[in-house]
């Protein structure tokens, strides 16, 4: 199962709430409008001698005040609806609403590098790193600050809810929480290139004695991701399966963004002009 | 000598699209062939190449669109079906040409079909409506239609020649920087859109001075046909858009070809900016789009509910209200790149507020109908079937603009869904209702009305096939441009789609058809009378097709409705006649987009010297126009009158 619909966590369930509220509000109105619209243009069809046939019915003041008042009132309800769920649900806000233990807890700093066709986690307090595989704490608040090393991408895990841009040069902030454990697909929502289709990535939700289990073994195995090894991940390259970087150099999340190493080196060099590559 | 531009361009080893590009070749040199053996030549390049009467070139435009209509749907097709078949498989289209297809079919669907399809209407409707003899710019109108042909046969002849943009139908940065896509292909996109945005912006500073400057005398603002102020607020729309498009299409030119950084990742490059900028055109534009259709709905549901339409003054304030409204919408098209509660609020807001002048439009239609004598025509199933496909389009667009229900269904199939809801729904229903309904107009004979109705169902029934799946696998988690997938979820959802797309199919044959069968059976569907659907407005007034001056003598204006007064009144007693002055066709607009098209093609492939030809070429021609001696001519008082008493006389036959 992957719909938006069976979310995980407290973002997609309030954003299910909010996207099942406005349609149910905006049902009542269209689908009433859909019946008179049937019904008029069935009722009065040329053939039909009992409908009235009014000519010159073509103004009338309380129908005008009807036909600008009911979707006016629709939209300010659904306005108020879209400013107050805008700003809780900010993707840079924490998640302190969520629940009463998330308003003391610490989230999980998670690091998101968007790179061709591949995804980076850092976890910065950890000092690990891992390919197309998030694994995170259930029930825990998560932040990401998410970037991108190459064109842009998005982050969605359509489960968790909310999704967000990877933009090189600039990191955004996404705030998300994991309540139920097990495996939930991840993926770019933003075309990137011929790889595109295969950038995606598992999340994997874990009990914190699982997650600090999976944190001690990707400290101490797989290759350090410093400069050089960073470097490697600038190649396009696609359907990389998931492994792990042990002690990750300091700051080089925001080394990414302030763009002080290089961006993803694109298609090599020399191309065909016909299609790329044969 | 030329550029980049080798043998290797030629894509021998992929039969895909060197067997359609062999097709299409082979069809147009059969055209060309047909044309000169059977010595049509002449006409076809004195009477409609050259022409610059606005109902011919309304006709063009109309023709182009259809074309393109065919080359953009078999675009989807291969979509529907690579997907129907890339399930735990790599189906038959590769990512570097299934990337080029979803490219193409956005691009061509909104610039070379829903465009040149709308402003053909309001090309040959307006002057009609406006009881005058041309647009304001008759040859102005002319290069900016051979411009837009030149644009198509551009991306047309990238199919063949080297390859199309692969980074979607906005060509975002960085993707579409010289690091990301260093081949041709969206350098064939920038140059297409550079050259017919221009023609698009000439032809809406014509039709929009047209419509506030030129009207038959008594034709006051709140007297206009409604199709003339939804016209005339597209075009102020795409006055004030075009512009956009054309500088940030330019900024990306310069980022590619003079390594300027406005949108490069570095260098102080911003991408933010360009995605800013694109949607700035790329909101309006919508509206460019489906404004003139929400004026064709207007006349028919008029017409064939027997009534006038109910709540003109509202309608024009909507139309108004969304024109301006329209600019301040765009962000919406990124409320996932981060911007805060605040910024997301308010353009979620006002999006939604744009739903209620579009609500009060329906509302309007709906009691049009209320108290009529409705005739089911093929334009009238295409409206009704319009209102109850929009409203359902209409409602997933406000859906999408509540923030936190976009932040799950952004770039989703979702909204794939949703914008083809409005457009297929909104702008294509509307264009076809537009097509049938002034078809015996342009042509003085009608479309055939059966198979007119089943290419309706069809592609009705087909549309509701093909875009719930799409809808489910938006809610599904499926993100739109996908070669492959391994979801079995998905997998059923993607089948059915299909299915949809060969109901549409049969929609389209079924009015090519229809096209061939009203031809050939033409003799027996003449419309003497110039009015066969007992019009409300001026345009029927004119015999079908109408003479090249439109109208004898101006007609004189006492209501809105106009000729439905007039025919209340019964015709007036024999006007005066005098000369008439028409325009001389001229092949300004053909060869100025001849040197523009050359411009183009060695732009895309770097062969400076021929750039330089096609500049020089270009400019001539404007020099060789602006220095022409004779630019009208006179049609005498008796022919005018001999035309117009032939036409009195059917009319009262």
């Amino acid at each position: 199962m992957t719909t938006v619909l069976s979310p995980i966590g407290p973002v997609g369930a309030a954003e299910r709430t909010i996207l099942l509220d406005a349609l149910a509000i905006m049902l009542a109105i269209v689908v009433p409008t859909i019946v008179a619209t049937l019904a008029f243009a069935w009722w009065y069809r040329a053939g039909n001698t009992r409908a009235r046939y009014l000519p010159d019915f073509q103004y009338s003041g309380q129908l005008e005040l009807l036909v600008w008042s009911v979707p006016a009132l629709v939209v300010l309800f659904l306005g108020g609806i879209a400013w107050i769920s805008s700003h809780d649900l900010d993707p840079a806000e924490p998640l302190t609403w969520a629940s009463p233990a998330n308003k003391t807890a610490k989230p999980v700093e998670v690091e998101v590098v968007s790179l061709d066709w591949k995804w980076l986690f850092i976890y910065p307090e950890q000092h690990v790193a891992s390919i197309n595989r998030l694994v995170v704490p259930t029930g825990v608040p998560l932040h990401l600050r998410v970037t991108s090393a190459t064109v842009m991408n998005v982050f969605f895990v359509p489960r968790l809810g909310s999704e967000i841009y990877s933009m090189s040069g600039m990191a955004t902030q996404i705030n998300l929480q994991a309540d139920q454990p097990g495996t939930y697909p991840g993926l770019s929502a933003n075309f990137s290139g011929d790889g595109f289709s295969d950038m995606h990535f598992t999340l994997e939700s874990v009990d914190s004695k699982q997650f600090n289990t999976w944190v001690a073994s990707a400290q101490a195995a797989g290759d350090e991701l410093n400069d050089t090894t960073y470097r490697s991940l600038l190649r396009q390259t696609a359907n990389l399966q998931p492994y792990t970087y042990r002690n990750v150099t300091e700051g080089l999340f925001n080394r990414i963004v302030s763009l002080q190493l290089p961006s993803g080196e694109g298609p090599p060099a020399t191309p065909s002009p016909s299609s790329g590559e044969h | 000598m030329f550029g980049k531009l080798t043998w290797s361009a030629i894509p021998f080893d992929q039969p895909i699209p060197l067997g359609s590009s062999l097709v299409v070749g082979l069809i147009l040199c059969a055209v060309l062939a047909w044309v000169f053996i059977k010595g049509h030549a002449p006409y076809v390049w004195r009477e409609w190449i050259t022409s610059v009467d606005h109902k011919r070139i309304g006709v063009m435009y109309c023709i182009l669109a259809l074309v393109m209509l065919i080359r953009g749907f078999i675009d989807a097709l291969m979509m529907r079906s690579q997907q129907a078949l890339a399930f735990h498989a790599p189906g038959y289209l590769p990512p570097e040409h299934y990337d080029q297809i979803f490219s193409a079919h956005g691009t061509i669907m909104i610039f070379f079909v829903a465009m040149p399809f709308v402003i053909g209407l309001m090309n040959f409707v307006i002057p009609l409506q406006l009881g005058v003899r041309d647009v304001a710019f008759p040859t102005l109108n002319s290069v900016s239609f051979w411009l837009t042909a030149s644009g198509s046969f551009l991306v047309t002849i990238s199919l063949v020649v080297g390859e199309f943009a692969r980074t979607g139908w906005l060509a975002y940065p960085p993707l579409s920087e010289l690091t990301y896509s260093p081949g041709v292909g969206v350098d064939y996109y920038l140059w297409a859109l550079e050259i017919s945005g221009i023609g698009t912006l000439m032809a809406g500073i014509n039709m929009a001075t047209t419509i506030l400057k030129l009207r038959a005398p008594g034709l006051t603002y709140t007297r206009m046909p409604v199709f003339c102020w939804t016209s005339l607020a597209s075009n102020l729309l795409i006055v004030a858009a075009f512009p956009i498009l054309t500088a940030v299409l330019a900024m990306l030119l310069l980022d590619r070809y003079c390594d300027f950084h406005f949108f490069t990742n570095d260098a102080g490059g911003n991408p933010m900016m360009f995605v800013n900028l694109i949607w700035a055109w790329g909101h309006p534009e919508v509206y460019i789009l489906i404004l003139p259709a929400f004026g064709v709905f207007s006349e028919v549901i008029a017409t064939f509910s027997g009534k006038p339409l109910f709540g003109y003054r509202s309608m024009v304030a909507a139309t108004m209200v969304i024109c301006i409204l329209s600019f301040t919408v765009w962000l919406h098209h990124f409320f996932t790149m981060g911007a805060g509660g605040d910024v997301n609020a308010v353009f979620g807001i006002l999006s939604m507020v744009i739903a209620v002048p579009t609500g009060v439009k329906i509302f309007n239609w709906l009691f049009t109908l209320y108290g009529g004598r409705v005739r089911y025509t093929a334009p009238m199933c295409w409206s009704v079937g319009f209102l109850v496909t929009f409203a359902i389009g209409g409602m997933t667009g406000v859906l999408l603009a509540v923030p936190p229900a976009d932040f799950v269904l952004h770039n989703s199939l979702f909204l794939v869904a949703h914008f083809h809801n409005v457009i297929i729904g909104g702008v294509l229903f509307g264009a076809f209702a537009g097509y049938n309904y002034w078809f015996p107009k342009a042509f003085g004979f009608t479309l055939d009305e059966r198979l007119g109705k089943a290419a309706f169902w069809f592609w009705f029934v087909g549309f509701w096939v093909t875009f719930v799946p799409l809808y489910m696998l938006g809610l599904m988690g499926m993100t739109r441009r996908m070669q492959h997938y391994d979801n079995p979820e998905w997998y059923p959802w993607t089948l059915l789609s299909m299915v949809g797309a060969l109901l549409i199919l049969t929609g389209i044959t079924l009015q090519v058809v229809q096209l061939i069968v009203s031809i050939r059976t033409r003799d027996r569907r003449r419309d003497p009378t110039g009015d066969p659907w007992d019009g409300r407005t001026l345009e029927w007034s004119t015999p079908s097709p109408p003479p090249v001056f439109n109208f004898a003598v101006y007609p004189d204006v006492s209501g809105a409705d106009a000729y439905w007064g007039m025919k209340s009144a019964k015709l007036a007693q024999e006007p005066d006649y005098t000369a008439i002055e028409i325009p001389k066709n001229t092949p300004t607009g053909f060869v100025a987009a001849f040197f523009a098209t050359v411009t183009g093609f060695s732009l895309i492939w770097h062969i400076w010297w021929l750039v330089i030809v096609g500049l020089i070429g270009a400019y001539a021609t404007f020099v060789v126009f602006a220095w022409r001696d004779e630019s009208e001519y006179e049609i005498s008082a008796e022919e005018v009158a001999r035309i117009d008493r032939a036409n009195r006389e059917a009319r009262t036959a």
